[in-house]
């Protein structure tokens, strides 16, 4: 197996582009890609100041040596989600990649700062954890980025990421997430820029760069997301990917290219802060509520007794 | 071969020579939802594996929905 671009010793074959290639020319096409993804979708600027949600697994690590790579002022935070040995493993492998790079992370601890976790949120709210997770996530990046003085927010989702929520969407005809799912959302008052430059690179090449460059990651799964919808829809995915290659590239880049305009008008329309006066008595952040969310979770989730990690099996047989 | 696969962790012993295309056909594995490492570098999938090698069959897969 030869390398498309050198005729060299290819170490990994491409079947969406009908192509295999050596070490040199996959990191390249890889760096590549995440240049055509910002560029077309106006991702960002020369000398913004980036900051990275970095979860020490492979997609967000790529993503910051990516973006390292390509010259922007990229700096990480990592939350400890409290998801048992899973998070202290994650923590490791986050603050390793930071510490050998000379990259500055910040680090955040659920617990230690907020006094809850992933499985207690999980419990307390009533929610499925990636919901709690999510929330959590969302806030807190917003926040830092907010009080850091960033100019955005980059996060790992890759084509596979992408390709699974649009499935999702899809199916359920949910036009206000599909007029969301966007690789970009524009800052608002209170709401930091926030971009996905992985969009078109799948997981496959993300754990390969990863392999290239040695670069350490979590390659355990989470086990609050063992036997989720997500993971279901990803699967349904590579089958069709195993006997027709390109095509979650085709559905989410064409969605992009052709629907996205369809919907634009109701993407505007969610995009609109719902009161930008009203803000969080207690974070300042803005919201419908007298209290936002995220600290609703947060008054919820302390007063509750922590909750243990589930194991993967017993949350396999639900 | 000595074939560690992930999530959980195990091990396989399966005689070689075979091809990684067949030895992940024969495991009933998705090409898309793994990489294969051996010696810490990647390995295609026409690769021959020798019956004393010794490699990792990783998932790439990533649930988390938030």
């Amino acid at each position: 197996m030869k390398c498309r671009v050198c005729r060299g010793p290819a170490v990994i074959d491409l079947p969406r582009h009908n192509a295999n290639f050596c070490v040199e020319h996959f990191l390249r096409l890889c760096r590549n890609q995440v240049v055509k993804a910002i560029e077309d979708f106006s991702m960002l600027s020369p000398g913004d100041r980036v900051l990275v949600a970095v979860s020490g697994g492979k997609d967000s690590l790529a993503l910051w040596d990516l973006l390292v790579e390509l010259g922007y002022r990229a700096d990480g935070l990592y939350l400890g989600l409290g998801i048992g040995e899973y998070s202290d493993v994650s923590g490791t492998y986050a603050r390793a990649f930071a510490e050998e790079r000379n990259l500055s992370l910040q680090v955040l601890d659920l617990r230690d700062t907020y006094g809850y976790d992933v499985p207690t949120a999980a419990a307390a709210t009533r929610r499925v954890p990636c919901s709690a997770c999510g929330m959590s996530k969302r806030h807190l990046f917003d926040r830092a980025a907010i009080d850091g003085g960033y100019d955005v927010v980059a996060t790992g989702h890759n084509l596979d990421d992408e390709a699974a929520v649009l499935y999702g969407n899809t199916l359920h005809w949910d036009l206000e997430h599909l007029a969301r799912q966007y690789p970009v959302l524009p800052a608002r008052p209170g709401f930091p820029k926030k971009v996905k430059p992985l969009v078109r690179l799948t997981e496959r090449e993300m754990a390969a760069y990863c392999v290239l460059r040695g670069i350490d990651y979590q390659v355990e799964e989470c086990p609050m997301a063992a036997g989720n919808t997500h993971l279901g829809y990803k699967a349904q995915l590579n089958a069709l990917e195993a006997t027709s290659p390109g095509t979650k590239a085709a559905f989410v880049l064409g969605f992009w290219d052709r629907m996205s305009p369809v919907v634009a008008g109701l993407r505007a329309a969610a995009d609109e802060p719902p009161d930008a006066t009203q803000r969080c008595v207690r974070c300042g952040a803005p919201t419908l509520a007298e209290t936002c969310a995220f600290c609703r979770l947060v008054e919820t989730s302390a007063a509750h007794v922590p909750v243990p990690v589930p194991s993967p099996r017993r949350r396999g047989r639900r | 071969m000595k074939v560690v696969l992930r999530n959980p962790r195990r091990e396989l012993a399966i005689p070689g020579p075979m091809s990684v295309t067949k030895l992940l056909g024969r495991l009933e594995i998705v090409r898309e939802s793994v990489i294969v490492i051996r010696g810490g570098t990647l390995v295609p999938g026409d690769a021959v594996l020798a019956d004393d090698d010794e490699i990792e069959i990783r998932p790439v897969i990533s649930g988390g929905a938030g």
